[in-house]
C-alpha cells in the first residue's frame, strides 16, 4: 500500500488549471523527491495532501485515508515543514516549537533537543527576531522531533547553509531508517540526488517523470567523449547516436544508453585511445524538461525517439 | 549620492502605497469636522446657551478633562471645545502609524534593505516619510479650515482651529520619527508612540483639571501640566477667543526637534536595529501555552490588559462624572434632550448611565472586530497552514478564536459596568449597590457583541478576502445606525439591522428578556453558517 497516492488530480483556482491531471505515488520507507520550478503545482499538491485545500477532482489517499476528510487523524501521524514558515513573533523559537510539537501530539524531549543543538538554534531567540533560515529551523526540528510516519517536506532547505544542509541530509537519512517515508518537494537538485530514491518531475500541473534516477537515467542519453588513434567515421549513421562533434582533438557525441553497445563496438576499430562515459545529471533531467523556459525552444523528448 | 538621494521617488512610492488611507485621512476628518461643527451650532444656537455650556465646562472637573478649556461663549469656541479632543487624537494616531508604516516597518519586512542597495541614500526613507506625513496634515489642515468656514464659522478662528488640530499631527510625526528609532519591530514603535499620546492626553487633563477658572468662570487658565503636552498645545492656541498664533510654532518646534533626533539616531544604527535590544523568551513552552486556547490567550492578554485599563479608567471617570450630570443638565436643557434620546428614557441619572453603558458595549464592538479578525491576519501571515496542518480541526481553531473574543468581551463589558457602578457609587454613596447593579445591566449588552462576533466569523468563513474591510464596515455601520439613527430620522427598519438597537437601555428602562434571546439566537445562527463555510473552503484563500 502506497504511503501517499495520487490519480488524476485536479485544482482549479478560477480560470487557472493549478494541478491538470497529476498522479503522484510514495512508496513507504523511501525518500520521493517532488521537484518542478516555482508555480508549477508543488505546494497546491502538498496543501491538498494536507487537507487544506480541496481538490475539484482526481483520487487522493495519505496513509490509506482522505486528506480532507480524515484530515485531524492523518495530521496525527505526519508533519509538515512548509517552504515560507511563519511563526507568531512574540513566541520564542522553543515555544513555537513545543507549541507545533503538543498540538501535532506530542515530541520527544530528548530528540528536540538533540535537534536544537545538531541544528545549532538558540530557542530562546524570539520568532520575529529569526531570520528565514533559522524561521525554517523551527519548523524542521518541530516535525523531526515528531515521532510520525510520514513527513511531508515543502522545500525546506532553501534557507539553510551548506553545513545545515548536510545535516539536514543526515537527520533525513535517520527518520527512513527508523522506517519513515519523506515526500520532500525542491528544486535543490544535488539534495534530491543525494536523498531519494525515486523522483516525480511536475511540469504545469502534471507529472512528466516519475521513477527511480537509474530509470530516468536510463530515458536520457549518455554523453561519451572518445579519443582515437584514427579518425571514426560513419557514427552519424549509428542508431541512437546524436550530436557528434570535435571537442579539443576528440570527438563528443550523445548516445541513448540501449544504444551504448553499438557504439563501442564501432569505436573499437579506430583504436580508442581514451574514453570517458557520463550520464546524464539530475539536472539535465530537469533542464530537458524545462529547456524551453530557459531557452525558447519545446522541451527535448527524453530518450530521444519515443 | 546625497544621504537624501531617492528621497523624492521613495515618498512618490509611500504615496502610491497608502493613496487610499491617505484620502480617507485628508478627506474624512474635514468632513467630520463638518459634521461635529453643524450638530454643535443645532445643539447651542444662542449666546444664552453657549454661556451656560461655558459656565458648565469650566466647572465641571470631568468635562475639563475630557474637553479641555472653552476659550469664549463664540459658537466656533464651543464647536472647538466639543470637537478638539476627537479630531486630535484621530491625526496624533493617524500621523504615528503612518510614520512607523514608511520607517520602521519597511525595515521589519526588509524591504528597506532591498531600498538601501539601489541608489537611496541613508536618510532618505525617513525623509521621504516625514515629507508625506507632514504633508497630509498640512493638507488636512487646509481642508478642515474650509470644513470650518463652510459651517459658517469666522476665517481667523477657523484657521487657528484647523492648525491646532494639524499642529498635534506635526507634533507626533516628530514623536514617531523618534520612536521608530528605537525599536525593532513597528508595533514596538506604534506602541511607544501611542504611549506618547496617553502620557501627552494626561498631562493635559491634569493641567486642565488643576487650571483655574478665569474672569465670568468662563475661560480657564490651565496649569502648567498642559504646556508640556503636544494634546495641550491646541488648547492654548484659543481658537476664537483671541487667538494666540505663536503657540503654534511650539509643535513645529516639536516636530523639528524630533528629526534632528531620528536623523542622529538613524546615522548611529545599523539597517533594521534598534536601540532597545529585542526581549529573549523561554527556551521551552509552559505547560499552559501548548492549546489553541492557550495559543490564543498568549496572543490576545497583551491587548486585553490595555482594553481593560481603558475601560477601568473610562468607567471610573464616567462613573464619577455622573453626579455632576444633574448640575450640568439643569443648565442645559438641549444636553438633557440628547441625553435622554439616547438613553431613551426618562430618569436623567439612569439615561446617562445606560447611555455610558451602551458606548461602551459598541466601543467594545471593536475589541472583538479586532480580535476576531486575527484569523484573518494568521490565514495571510501564513500561520494557519502551520496550525491546520497538526492534528487541530477547523472547528477546533476557529471555535477556540470566537470564545477567546467573545470572552473577552465579556470581561470588559462586565469590566466597564462595574466601575461605571463603583465611580458612580463612590461620589453619592452605596458603591456596592451601584456597581452590582451596573454590572448586571453591562452584561445584557453581551448578546449584542454575540452577534458582532457572529457577523464577523461569517465574513471570515464565507468571504475571507473582504472580510476585513467588511467586518469594520458593519461595525462602523452599527455606529453611526446608533448615533445618528435618531438624529437623522431614520425609519424603524433601518435601526432594527444593528444589534445595538435591540438591547434594552437598562437601566433607563426595565430589561426585557425577548430581544435578548433573540439576538442570542441570530448569534448563534451566524456562528453555525460561518464555521461551516470554514469547514468547507479552501486555507489560505
Amino acid at each position: 500500500m502506497s504511503v501517499i497516492s495520487i490519480d488524476n488530480l485536479v485544482k482549479t483556482f478560477g480560470a487557472v488549471r493549478a494541478l491538470d491531471g497529476l498522479d503522484l505515488r510514495v512508496e513507504p520507507g523511501e525518500v520521493h523527491g517532488f521537484l518542478g520550478p516555482n508555480g508549477s503545482g508543488k505546494s497546491t499538491t502538498i496543501r491538498i495532501l494536507l487537507g487544506l485545500l480541496r481538490r475539484d477532482s482526481g483520487q487522493v489517499r495519505v496513509l490509506d485515508g482522505d486528506p480532507w476528510r480524515d484530515a485531524v487523524a492523518l495530521h496525527r501521524r505526519l508533519a509538515y515543514v512548509p517552504g515560507d514558515v511563519n511563526l507568531w513573533p512574540n513566541l520564542s523559537g522553543g515555544e513555537a516549537i513545543d507549541l507545533l510539537g503538543a498540538l501535532r501530539g506530542g515530541l520527544d524531549q530528548r530528540r528536540r533537543d538533540e535537534l536544537l543543538q545538531r541544528f545549532d538554534l538558540d530557542p530562546t531567540k524570539k520568532c520575529r527576531t529569526y531570520s528565514k533560515g533559522n524561521r525554517q529551523k523551527v519548523a524542521i526540528v518541530a516535525a523531526f522531533a515528531s515521532d510520525v510516519e510520514l513527513y511531508v517536506l515543502d522545500e525546506p532547505t532553501s534557507g539553510l547553509d551548506p553545513l545545515m544542509e548536510a545535516v539536514f541530509q543526515a537527520e533525513v537519512r535517520q527518520l527512513t531508517q527508523a522506517g519513515a517515508s519523506v515526500l520532500l518537494s525542491s528544486h535543490v537538485l544535488a539534495e534530491v540526488e543525494a536523498l531519494c530514491e525515486r523522483v516525480s518531475i511536475i511540469r504545469e500541473g502534471r507529472v512528466v517523470e516519475a521513477g527511480t534516477l537509474a530509470e530516468l537515467r536510463h530515458l536520457a542519453r549518455t554523453t561519451v567523449t572518445v579519443e582515437t588513434g584514427r579518425p571514426p567515421t560513419g557514427l552519424e549513421a549509428l542508431p541512437g547516436v546524436h550530436g557528434v562533434r570535435p571537442v579539443d582533438g576528440r570527438i563528443r557525441l550523445e548516445v541513448e544508453p540501449e544504444h551504448l553497445d553499438t557504439l563501442l563496438g564501432h569505436l573499437i576499430r579506430f583504436e580508442v585511445r581514451a574514453l570517458t562515459s557520463t550520464p546524464p545529471t539530475l539536472e539535465e533531467l530537469f533542464l530537458r524538461h524545462y529547456g524551453d523556459s530557459v531557452n525558447g525552444n519545446r522541451p527535448a523528448p527524453v530518450g530521444g525517439a519515443r | 549620492m546625497s544621504s537624501f538621494t531617492g528621497a523624492g521617488r521613495l515618498a512618490r512610492l509611500a504615496l502610491r502605497r497608502d493613496r487610499i488611507r491617505l484620502a480617507i485621512w485628508v478627506l474624512g476628518t474635514p468632513l467630520i469636522g463638518y459634521a461635529l461643527a453643524e450638530s454643535v451650532a443645532g445643539v447651542y444656537p444662542d449666546e444664552q446657551a453657549r454661556l451656560g455650556y461655558a459656565e458648565a465646562a469650566t466647572t465641571s472637573v470631568v468635562a475639563r478633562a475630557f474637553n479641555g478649556p472653552v476659550a469664549s461663549t463664540e459658537l466656533g469656541a464651543v464647536v472647538v471645545t466639543e470637537t478638539y479632543l476627537t479630531l486630535a487624537l484621530l491625526v496624533a494616531l493617524l500621523s504615528t502609524f503612518a510614520v512607523v508604516r514608511h520607517t520602521r516597518q519597511n525595515e521589519e519586512t526588509g524591504r528597506a534593505e532591498l531600498l538601501g542597495a539601489s541608489a537611496v541614500g541613508r536618510y532618505a526613507l525617513l525623509t521621504a516619510a516625514l515629507v508625506v506625513v507632514a504633508g497630509a496634515n498640512l493638507l488636512a489642515v487646509g481642508l478642515l479650515t474650509l470644513a470650518f468656514i463652510g459651517a459658517g464659522l469666522p476665517v481667523a478662528g477657523s484657521v487657528s482651529a484647523a492648525a491646532a488640530i494639524g499642529g498635534v499631527g506635526i507634533a507626533f510625526t516628530g514623536v514617531a520619527a523618534v520612536t521608530a528609532q528605537l525599536t525593532v519591530t513597528s508595533r514596538g514603535a506604534n506602541a511607544l508612540a501611542a504611549a506618547a499620546v496617553g502620557v501627552a492626553f494626561l498631562l493635559r487633563a491634569a493641567g486642565d483639571v488643576l487650571g483655574t477658572p478665569g474672569a465670568g468662570g468662563i475661560r480657564l487658565d490651565s496649569a502648567w501640566p498642559t504646556w508640556l503636552s503636544p494634546l495641550g498645545w491646541g488648547t492654548q492656541v484659543r481658537a476664537f477667543g483671541g487667538e494666540r498664533w505663536l503657540v503654534l510654532a511650539l509643535p513645529v518646534a516639536l516636530l523639528l526637534a524630533g528629526v534632528a533626533v531620528a536623523f542622529l539616531l538613524a546615522e548611529r544604527r545599523d539597517v533594521g536595529a534598534g536601540l532597545l535590544a529585542a526581549r529573549r523568551g523561554p527556551a521551552q513552552a509552559a505547560a499552559g501555552l501548548l492549546s489553541p486556547a492557550g495559543l490564543t490567550w498568549r496572543l490576545h492578554r497583551g491587548a486585553l490588559a490595555g482594553w481593560a485599563v481603558a475601560v477601568a479608567v473610562l468607567g471610573l471617570s464616567m462613573g464619577v462624572a455622573g453626579h455632576e450630570v444633574a448640575d450640568l443638565i439643569a443648565d442645559n436643557p438641549a444636553t438633557a434632550e440628547m441625553i435622554a434620546q439616547l438613553g431613551g428614557g426618562s430618569g436623567l441619572v439612569d439615561a446617562y448611565l445606560s447611555t455610558m453603558l451602551g458606548l461602551f458595549a459598541l466601543t467594545i464592538g471593536a475589541y472583538v472586530v479586532q480580535a476576531l479578525l486575527r484569523t484573518r491576519g494568521d490565514e495571510t501571515d501564513g500561520v494557519l497552514e502551520s496550525l491546520l496542518a497538526t492534528a487541530v480541526s477547523r472547528t477546533r481553531w476557529l471555535g477556540t478564536q470566537v470564545l477567546g473574543a467573545v470572552l473577552g468581551a465579556l470581561a470588559l463589558v462586565l469590566l466597564g459596568g462595574v466601575t461605571t457602578g463603583l465611580g458612580y457609587g463612590l461620589a453619592t454613596g452605596d458603591p456596592i449597590g451601584w456597581t452590582v447593579e451596573l454590572g448586571g445591566a453591562a452584561l445584557l449588552r453581551l448578546p449584542a457583541l454575540l452577534v458582532v462576533a457572529g457577523v464577523v466569523t461569517v465574513l471570515f468563513g464565507a468571504l475571507p478576502r473582504w472580510s476585513v474591510a467588511l467586518s469594520w464596515a458593519v461595525l462602523i455601520g452599527f455606529l453611526l445606525l446608533g448615533q445618528l439613527g435618531a438624529v437623522l430620522d431614520l425609519p424603524q427598519a433601518a435601526l432594527n439591522l444593528s444589534p445595538y438597537t435591540h438591547v434594552p437601555s437598562v437601566p433607563a428602562v426595565e430589561p426585557a428578556v425577548a430581544p435578548l434571546l433573540g439576538l442570542t439566537a441570530v448569534a448563534a445562527a451566524l456562528l453555525a453558517v460561518g464555521l461551516a463555510a470554514f469547514r468547507h473552503r479552501d486555507t489560505p484563500s
